[in-house]
């Protein structure tokens, strides 16, 4: 983690000649240590003093990335234990197990139900992102062939997994181009997986039984001048795969070991035989620091919940998401269109917009600005009140464009509808269900 | 040279709190660590599981959710005995949702001859929830908290609004109470310091930090629980540190993904599985922000979340 002022100033030559542009290199190592200035400003520090400071400045997790265009991962980069402290950076990549002694059938099968995998959430696009292609066959050959064929079918990032080094150089060179992450090193093949890693520039995972035996082989590697790694510290049951998690986090957080500064990579189906199991184990690792989760299965009914998992863990706990206050039209509304309200909440609004779509009933959705609260919400804390919706809703300009006069509120809001209707006098309000789901059956027998 | 894992001093530890009373009788709490770190202090007592019963017959439940209790939805005694009988149900949650005025508005006196035979048909502890309208649960929970003295039941939500009346009946009748408030560590540490000044024993007082489903606000319960066992354990802040109750069965299975059928929602997979899985993650998730308490509906959720807790428990 970074240095502090005066860590810095120890290092500098201290002639206060001021070629970097401050009058002292005590001024200038204050800079530095607020990323004020660039160390390269100073023409006389040594290499070593360089390297010492680029190091000691750098995340304490690393930041890479794996794959290539639409659906390259990027991982780490994680500063804090906790998400109220700061918002957690990358959330993990989902990744599904392929064998290269599937049949095509089922690989192919399974693809393309991996592609069908895509979920729109509060204006994002969800989706797994990775695929681990695993060498069971034992033969380079058949390995590469498989890996070529998928590649050619789908644009995902690639994990390649074998233990042999001869059968991992053959599939790189169908596939580095790709940044594969090369799964994995081993204490007996750290350096030939290491070699193919540096020659292919691909990022590599470390595979150690505990983490004292992860850190050997990652110190090596990083002997070899290797950065992009990521760890696997093989738990042998889900008690220990917590354990290692919070213990890689932890060190490379607080105790700055550097060893152990990477994002991990994690199987929950090597804990369990049941596919249920797997994906609740899976929901413990997105919560508690995994960088990447490679699952035996992907169906709709696993897949979605463990991507809403990563979605709620991975916002932002300072600032909740939210759209812009305004009258937006759905589907094309006219002047006998119906008139709806809600909050601004992204959550919220992309429910209830969602639904109003789906109904095919054109209609007005009336956003207010309630600084990103729900509904309920927004009402308890005073920016849903009568007083303020009305004046939103006549500065709206809606009675401009509609004929009638009527204003459907959320039903969770029953108890408003008297006040408001006192507050708006030209309207009559109308009180909507109370779930977004039962909108479009609402919408269709509404008439103005 | 073996790596030492930096450890978190905890200064702070988790009340005990027993639930209901003789021979089924359970204790949660207890912590010296953050949920589940074993490596680095204690969880000696097992989070526990509340299985619902409702008070009147559920309408529009998913299909999977409702299949388990088709057969004595109208029954809450017979409902409450299938979830121990057939389920292995270790607390029972009625949850009291036809008192609502904007709703059936069933009277006090109605609840409490319920709450009454159900708990007189169980021996597990029982949880009683209200329909959340601080004036009714107050007149409800009261009149139950008389009605079945001396019968140590957890009575909830008790909020900032009706907690003198519904602390003192606890306190007068020997019940737990749970100190309800919305996702806020500060409004949850002022309620406990008004029970407790009102004279509700620390061991009859249960956290209830509010609760959202998965893709549905969860994460603001979850920070907030972190928070809360943060202050407790580390800062030893003696008003935090109580058990927490999630009652989160009924806000994972009144969402839409929770609720779609096959072909509403083809892309989404098994139906059944889905909602299984929507609620075990929710509560996987409390569960390692600090839950001590769940509550929940679908026995295979249950029976998911019973087998992670072992795993996660083991010596
Ligand atoms: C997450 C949450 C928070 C988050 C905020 C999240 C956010 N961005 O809004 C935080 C922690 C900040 C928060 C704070 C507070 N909260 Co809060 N919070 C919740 C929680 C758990 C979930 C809310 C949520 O995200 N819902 C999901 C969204 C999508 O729901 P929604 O907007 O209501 O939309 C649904 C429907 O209303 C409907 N709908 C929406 N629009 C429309 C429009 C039409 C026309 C129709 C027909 C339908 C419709 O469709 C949607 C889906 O079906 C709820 C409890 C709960 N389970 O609901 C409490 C809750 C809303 N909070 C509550 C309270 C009291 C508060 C605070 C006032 C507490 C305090 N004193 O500080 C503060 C207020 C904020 C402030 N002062 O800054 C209470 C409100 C009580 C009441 N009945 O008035 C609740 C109900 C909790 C409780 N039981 O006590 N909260
Ligand atoms: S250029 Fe380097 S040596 Fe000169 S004042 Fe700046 S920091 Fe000091």
């Amino acid at each position: 983690m970074a240095l502090s002022g005066i860590e810095i100033f120890k290092k500098l030559p201290k002639t206060n000649c001021g070629e970097c542009g401050v009058p002292t290199c005590l001024a200038f190592a204050m800079k530095l240590a607020t990323g004020q200035a660039e160390l390269s400003a100073c023409p006389y520090v040594s290499d070593e003093v360089r390297a010492e400071i680029d190091e000691a400045s750098a995340p304490p997790i690393r930041t890479l990335t794996i794959g290539t265009g639409d659906r390259a991962v990027k991982l780490g980069g994680e500063t804090v234990m906790f998400r109220h402290e700061k918002r957690f950076e990358n959330p993990p990549g989902l990744a599904l197990m392929l064998s290269d002694t599937m049949d095509d059938s089922v690989v192919n099968e399974k693809l393309s139900k991996f592609k069908d995998l895509e979920f729109e959430r509060v204006g994002l696009i969800l989706r797994p992102q990775m695929l681990a292609l695993k060498e069971e066959s034992g033969d380079a050959g058949k390995f590469a062939a498989f890996v070529k064929r998928v590649i050619d079918q789908i644009d995902a990032g690639i994990i390649l997994m074998s233990d042999k080094p001869e059968v991992m150089a053959e599939a790189l060179k169908i596939c580095k181009d790709k940044k594969p992450l090369i799964y994995a090193a081993t204490k007996d093949t750290a350096e030939a997986m290491g070699n193919l890693a540096k020659e292919a520039a691909c990022p590599l995972a470390v595979k150690g039984s505990g983490l004292d035996e992860v850190m050997a082989i990652t110190d090596k590697l990083m002997g070899m001048g290797l950065k992009d790694l990521v760890i696997d510290s093989q738990p042998v049951n889900v008690k220990k795969a917590l354990e290692d998690q919070v213990g890689i986090r932890r060190s490379a957080l607080v105790k700055k070991v550097k060893q152990l500064g990477f994002p991990t990579i994690t199987f929950p189906g090597q804990l369990t035989d049941s596919k249920m199991k797997e994906a609740l184990i899976a929901s413990l690792l997105i919560a508690k620091y995994a960088g990447i989760i490679v699952l035996s299965e992907m169906e709709g009914h696993n897949v979605f919940p463990l991507l809403l998992d990563s979605l709620n863990i991975y916002t932002d706990p300072q600032r909740p998401m939210a759209v812009e206050e305004k009258v937006y039209e759905i589907g094309g509304p006219r002047e006998d269109s119906p008139v709806l309200i809600t909050s601004n909440f992204s959550l919220t609004y992309f429910i209830v917009s969602g639904e109003v779509e789906s109904s095919r009933v054109p209609a007005w959705l009336l956003i207010k600005d309630t600084e990103g609260l729900s509904v309920l919400t927004a009402w308890a804390a005073g920016k849903f009140a009568a007083d303020t919706v009305a004046m939103f809703v006549k500065k709206s300009g809606i009675a401009d464009r509609v004929k009638h006069r009527k204003l459907v509120i959320p039903g969770y809001l029953a108890g408003m509808s008297g006040e408001l209707e006192e507050e708006l006098p030209d309207w009559q309000i109308l009180v909507g269900p109370r779930e977004a789901a039962h909108l479009p059956a609402y919408l269709k027998q509404w008439s103005a | 040279m073996a790596l030492e894992i930096p450890k978190v001093s905890y200064s702070g530890k988790i009340k005990e709190i027993v639930l209901g009373k003789g021979d089924k009788a359970l204790t949660v709490g207890g912590e010296t660590s953050y949920p589940f770190y074993l490596f680095e202090g204690q969880m000696p007592l097992k989070p526990r599981i509340a299985m619902e019963v409702y008070d009147s017959p559920p309408e529009d439940w998913a299909p999977t959710a409702l299949e388990p209790f088709a057969d004595v939805a109208s029954d809450p005694v017979a409902w409450a005995r299938k979830c121990i009988d057939t389920y292995g149900a270790e607390m029972i949650a009625l949850q009291l949702v036809s008192t609502d005025p904007n709703g059936e508005n069933r009277s006090a006196e109605e609840a409490a001859a319920l709450t009454k035979k159900v708990a007189e048909a169980v021996d597990v502890p029982l949880i009683v929830w209200g329909c959340n309208n601080a004036e009714k649960d107050t007149e409800v929970l009261k009149k139950i908290a008389e009605d079945c003295a001396g019968r140590s039941l957890m009575i909830g939500p008790v909020t900032e609004a009706n907690y003198k009346q519904v602390g003192a009946v606890a306190i007068g009748y020997e019940h737990t109470v749970i100190a309800s408030t919305p996702i806020d560590i500060n409004l949850a540490k002022q309620l406990n310091i008004l029970l407790g000044n009102l004279g509700v024993p620390d061991g009859r007082i249960l956290i209830d930090p509010t609760t959202g489903a998965l893709g549905y606000g969860l994460e603001y319960g979850y920070s907030v629980m972190e928070r809360i066992r943060m202050a407790a354990l580390t800062q030893e802040d003696e008003r935090l540190q109580f058990p927490m109750i999630c009652n989160l069965g009924k806000e994972v299975w009144k969402t839409k993904e929770a609720k779609q059928s096959r072909d509403e929602a083809p892309k989404l997979g098994d139906p059944a599985k889905r909602g299984v899985l929507m609620e075990a993650i929710t509560a996987q998730l409390v569960l390692a922000a600090g839950a001590d308490i769940l509550i929940m509906r679908h026995p295979e959720s249950i029976a998911l979340i019973q087998d992670m807790l072992n795993d996660l428990l083991a010596a």
